[in-house]
């Protein structure tokens, strides 16, 4: 019968032109029943922002490559927030420095996944992630 | 957001998140939505329903990105529900349908709404009529429901849309294929689309012949035989206008018994989702078919004895009970 899954918004902001690393991980994320929604490249922070709402995703995950991550995380919260989204899971994964990785996710940006990580990883670490934060919301 | 009260009242007063919330609801049954449904049932029915069906690439959603640009300039708001199909394998599902409706997330008077179809195999979701109901309720004028890709046999949008465009383009099967498939039987508008390519001129005079040499229709309507380049957005405004000849044709008369069985249809699937829960739910009725199943009984035979134990209203007695009364029977 019905059941509750995981949904999960797979978005490539910034300008860097090549989206394979996040259709791999968008497959992956199906692969592991989760149902995934995909948009292309090139969103904005508001538009991401706008798709999660009208989704109504568990979490946003966010490829990038362009090295404006230190900008973008923020400002994908803060879009969020501003939609009452502030509960998603914000996410990403890309080439991002150890010690930028270290501050976003002191900011809180949960978790950063470098190049190189196990795709699955991600999958269960999402898993994990999300089943934890639906026991807190006790739904 | 945590209960009916709340999200239906936020719904009716055009919160976004409400309306996601609730269509989220209705897609995990969550036990929150026959209440919060009921409370904004009364302003259900405003909205028009056009489902959008046809082979998987057949330009589906870029069309309906086009149909939402257009109803947009003439200031009708659009919500759009785009299924595409979960694997039956994982339960996992990849959503890409509104890659082609990039520019309508901008648009405040847009929704777009993506949604897995899960365990049903007719095209859409078993929540997609709630949904509609939902978006409905909202306020939109123009509802849009892109199915799967369909093959030759998926048509439960028939039972969730007013009016059902079915669009095929050159390349994937001719006319008779179209024929056999029964997606004439379901189209009250067919679309020619990517009439840019080779074989469009072909595809479109054997359908208009196909179309035409089928008796009548039962409702009298005549289906059109339109072409459209999706990418281009040409071809656009007569399906549109197509889509309002059939709706005048069926609010002259049919609309009302087409809506009456769209609820029947839905009382009927929530009834029989509860019995399969209320049956199987339990391990009374499992074991009792291992317990036939064991003694070496057919299937068809045990099948029996379950049913006479329900039919009978006694569904706890025990199995040797249920033997007699199917050996009455
Ligand atoms: N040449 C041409 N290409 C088109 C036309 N309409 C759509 N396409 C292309 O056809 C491909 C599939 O289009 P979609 O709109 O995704 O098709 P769909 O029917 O929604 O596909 P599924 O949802 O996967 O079944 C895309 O590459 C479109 O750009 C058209 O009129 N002409
Ligand atoms: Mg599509």
């Amino acid at each position: 019968m019905a059941q509750r899954k995981i949904k999960v918004l797979v978005a490539k902001p910034g300008l860097d032109g090549h989206d394979r690393g996040a259709k791999t991980v968008a497959t992956v994320l199906r692969d592991h029943g989760m149902e995934v929604v995909y948009t292309g490249l090139h969103q904005t922070p508001e538009m991401i922002a706008e798709v999660a709402l009208q989704e109504d995703v568990d979490v946003v995950g966010l490829s990038i490559l362009s090295g404006a991550h230190m900008s973008l995380f923020p400002r994908v919260r803060k879009e969020l927030e501003v939609r009452g989204m502030g509960h998603v899971l914000l996410t990403g994964g890309g080439i991002i420095p150890a010690e930028d990785m270290a501050e976003l996710e002191k900011e809180g940006f949960t978790r950063l996944f470098g190049p190189g990580t196990r795709t699955d990883d991600i999958a269960e670490w999402i898993q994990t992630a999300v089943e934890k934060s639906r026991a807190s919301e006790g739904v | 957001m945590k209960d009916a009260e709340t999200i239906s009242a936020r719904l009716l007063s055009g919160d976004r998140l409400a309306l996601s919330r609730m269509i989220s609801w209705a897609e995990d049954g969550d036990d929150r939505f026959p209440a919060s449904l009921s409370r904004i049932y009364s302003k259900v029915g405003r909205g028009w329903r056009t489902g959008i069906t046809g082979p998987p690439g057949a330009g589906k959603s870029t069309l309906v990105n086009e149909l939402a640009r257009v109803f947009r300039q003439g200031e009708r708001t659009v919500g759009i529900l785009a299924v595409d199909p979960s694997s039956p394998f994982t339960g996992g599902a990849l959503l890409g349908d509104r890659i082609r409706m990039e520019e309508r997330t901008k648009d405040p008077g847009v929704y777009i709404r993506s949604m897995a179809s899960r365990e049903s195999h007719g095209g859409i979701a078993r929540a997609t009529v709630d949904a509609c109901d939902v978006m409905d309720a909202f306020g939109f004028d123009e509802l849009l429901i892109e199915t799967v890709g369909v093959g030759q046999a998926e048509y439960d949008v028939v039972t969730a849309a007013d009016t059902v465009l079915v669009v095929l383009c050159p390349g994937a099967g001719d006319g008779i294929q179209a024929m056999k498939a029964g997606l004439l039987e379901v189209a009250d508008v067919l679309v020619v689309n990517k009439k840019d390519r080779d074989g469009a001129d072909r595809l479109l005079v054997d359908l208009e012949e196909a179309v035409h040499t089928r008796e009548v229709r039962t409702d009298q309507w005549e289906v059109p035989v339109l072409p459209t380049n999706a990418v281009a957005g040409e071809g656009v405004e007569a399906v549109i206008d197509a889509v309002h000849r059939h709706r005048a044709h069926l609010e002259a008369g049919l609309l009302e018994s087409v809506r009456r069985r769209r609820r029947v249809d839905q009382v009927k699937r929530v009834v029989g989702e509860r019995l399969e829960d209320e049956l199987w739910g339990g391990r009374r009725l499992g074991d009792r078919v291992e317990e036939g199943l064991d003694r070496a009984s057919t299937p068809y035979d045990v099948a029996e004895e379950v049913l006479a134990s329900i039919l009978g209203g006694n569904l706890g007695a025990p199995a040797g009970d249920s033997r007699s009364e199917a050996a009455r029977r």
